[in-house]
């Protein structure tokens, strides 16, 4: 009988188990475990209070991101900031793991660090307590976020129990418009298919318009997979995955690399692979994609207007629209375009890659930072910061009005008190504009790198195509 | 360790909004710091709970009677996306509550439960809307029964639904089980894992050294 085609997730997990526990669940393997500031010392804390030690430390990499200030300096971190990166270094050190420490290259927001160094690879099991950990799957790897509790889990076996999930495809098909980015392509597909859509599912991205995108874009595509509500998102490697990943730190090497290659060749899902749900997105109908509301479900074409709770008959759809507005301080009905904003953030494990910055960089160059609006430029990486320098990307921002700051996390979860002022309105390259997300009673808006420079000059949310060049 | 969880007989405060995030059940300055266990309580959906000058919202539900003493949520589609903060778990927990009841959850909140002796339950959307129904015809006043065992749980108005879970959780809730103790009793087989991989995947082991 012919052996049914297989996916990429099901290869992947099956290289992966040490053992069934159950009919759909299995201990994994852990090829990657990425520490931050704000969990790593309590894992490992944790595990020392229970008369454990860290299982491989080799595998286990860790760098502060989340806490620490992104001021020139590092000034103004706060002190819990400087107590977690503290207990992070010393525990690192007392556990053998290779820590990324700031001012080094190779320090940065961890799901950037992990593509940039090598340490991400195409069927590789990578964890990481931080839900945008489905980021490394644009590698082709089987990424995912974890709790605490699972941390701990991880530090103390090397591997984790987890249910196999569901599988969905998502194809991208047609050719992407001008001035259209990843950001707005999984935007569009999160509008499409809600917050919950990807819920309990592994996503696998495909298509045509998938294969065109550079790396960076399938990471920022992969990024947002958690935001359908899908812990897993993945893109099958192909030759400019690997030839992203060549030469890179912790990659293979040598006779190493060959033999590596020709694994990862095998690891796309077969031709008659069965996905439990299909989703086509035609990528031609793409405009730029603003976020209106406080889910990132909540989401327009630029040339679209605010929802208005008044047209829908479900009263409970009402009054979830009639909350994301009066939290939002928006009026139903109105365009999106045009809407005056206070602060511009572009950073964040989804959009801090040297290609973000460039985009940006396009739109900002010669132009100047609109009266009142603060803007800031937060590169995802050590090395990403000293690319763009080597580029003469922090001139032009700048020049332009811009904030050039410190790698880390900052604004997105505004974890070391870096935050949007109460009521005062953000375009942000992040991943989430829930409510407080950047801040107490802060208002987001989500939109790609080139849209938050429109908007930062424009003094309000713009239609980038009209300021291209 | 988690606590067993077996039944539970409660008051349920409904939160029926889709899609309430991990980020609103605890804001992240909350969780910046080791020594945050048992201080989470009071800030568990902070931003709902208190106005800005810091004062209660009467409004938001588990600021009204009988609501405050609530031990189970009746939740909307989505529960807990997001972030995979284990905090939210916590705040909830310290908050008393011991069970969630809704129709889909976040999928990292979900393990996150488990992981702490909270028992996620998932029934379909017009139970849950049924739940809510009761819950409000009663104002409160009728309990929600939940028996893990049974895999049963009991409406205000005395229904009884039963509900799906995967036998491993619920062993593993019935008797509070240590997941890690219970991993590192197979370490042989992970070490053998690992020994064959290092022949399959010597790339992925540094074949020994890390550069």
């Amino acid at each position: 009988m012919e052996q049914p085609g297989r996916t990429m997730l099901a290869k992947i997990w099956d290289q992966h188990v040490i053992a069934h526990v159950s009919d759909d669940t299995d201990l994994l393997h852990v090829d990657r475990h990425l520490l931050h500031d704000l969990g790593g010392s309590r894992g490992l804390l944790d595990l020392k209070s229970r008369g454990l030690t860290v299982h491989n430390p080799e595998l286990t990499f860790a760098t502060p991101d989340h806490a620490i200030s992104t001021a020139q300096g590092r000034a103004g971190t706060i002190k819990i900031g400087l107590e977690l990166l503290a207990a992070l270094r010393v525990e690192t050190t007392a556990s053998g793991i290779r820590l990324f420490d700031i001012d080094e290259p190779g320090q940065g927001i961890v799901h950037v660090i992990g593509p940039e160094l090598g340490l991400s690879l195409p069927g590789c099991l990578i964890v990481c307590g931080d839900s945008h950990t489905c980021t490394h799957g644009g590698l082709g790897a089987l990424a995912f976020g974890i709790g605490s509790s699972e941390l701990t889990h991880v530090l103390a076996t090397q591997a984790l129990i987890q249910r196999r999930p569901k599988t969905m495809r998502v194809r991208f098909e047609g050719e992407l418009p001008p001035g259209i980015t990843a950001k707005d392509m999984i935007l569009a597909l999160i509008g499409h298919v809600g917050a919950a859509g990807g819920t309990g599912y592994a996503v696998e991205y495909a298509g045509s318009a998938i294969r065109d995108l550079p790396v960076e874009g399938r990471l920022t595509i992969c990024n947002l997979s958690i935001e359908l509500g899908a812990k897993i998102g993945m893109v099958a490697p192909d030759d400019k995955a690997f030839e992203y990943i060549r030469g890179r730190r912790y990659a293979p090497q040598g006779e190493m690399w060959a033999r590596a290659v020709e694994a990862w060749r095998r690891l796309p899902s077969d031709p008659g692979a069965v996905f439990d749900r299909e989703v086509v997105i035609d990528v031609a109908s793409i405009e730029p994609q603003v976020t209106w509301g406080i889910s990132p479900e909540h989401v327009i074409g630029i040339d679209g207007h605010i929802p208005d709770p008044q047209a829908t008959d479900d009263p409970e759809r009402r009054a979830a629209l009639q909350t994301a507005l009066d939290y939002m301080g928006l009026e139903a009905g109105a365009p999106i375009a045009g809407t005056p904003v206070d602060w511009v953030f572009i950073g964040s494990c989804t959009n801090s890659r040297l290609s973000d910055l460039r985009a940006a960089a396009e739109i900002a160059r010669g132009r100047k930072v609109a009266p009142g609006v603060r803007a800031w430029i937060v590169p995802g990486s050590e090395t990403v910061k000293r690319d763009a320098v080597a580029e003469g990307l922090d001139k032009i921002f700048t020049e332009a009005g811009f904030e050039w700051r410190e790698p880390g996390c900052s604004m997105c979860l505004a974890a070391n008190g870096e935050t949007v002022a109460p009521g005062q309105r953000s375009v942000s390259t992040s991943n989430r504009n829930f409510i407080g997300r950047q801040g107490p009673r802060a208002r987001t808006h989500l939109a790609s790198p080139a849209s938050a420079a429109a908007a930062a000059i424009a003094g309000a949310i713009a239609d980038v195509r009209t300021m291209e060049r | 360790m988690p606590k067993p969880f077996g039944t539970l007989t409660a008051v349920a405060a409904p939160i029926m909004r889709s899609n309430i995030d991990t980020d609103v059940i605890i804001r992240i300055e909350r969780l910046v710091g080791n020594g945050i266990r048992g201080s989470l309580g009071k800030w568990a959906f902070g931003s709902l709970r208190y106005l800005p000058d810091g004062s209660e919202n009467p409004e938001f539900i588990l600021n009204r009677a009988p609501y405050r003493e609530a031990e189970i949520l009746v939740t909307g589609p989505n529960f807990g996306c997001g972030s995979s903060r284990e905090g939210a778990v916590w705040a909830l927990q310290e908050r008393g509550i011991r069970a969630v009841i809704g129709s889909s959850f976040g999928d990292i909140f979900f393990a996150n439960c488990f992981q702490n002796g909270i028992l996620p339950v998932v029934v379909d959307k017009a139970i849950v809307d049924g739940l809510a129904a009761e819950i409000e015809l009663t104002q409160g006043a009728g309990r929600i029964g939940i028996d893990l065992e049974a895999q049963t749980i009991t409406s205000p108005m005395g229904k009884t639904h039963h509900f799906e879970i995967d036998p491993r959780r619920r062993a593993g809730l019935l008797e509070g089980l240590d997941e890690v103790a219970l991993t590192l009793q197979r370490d042989d087989e992970i070490r053998a894992f690992q020994a064959a991989d290092r022949n399959q995947r010597p790339w992925i082991h540094f074949a020994g050294k890390q550069p």
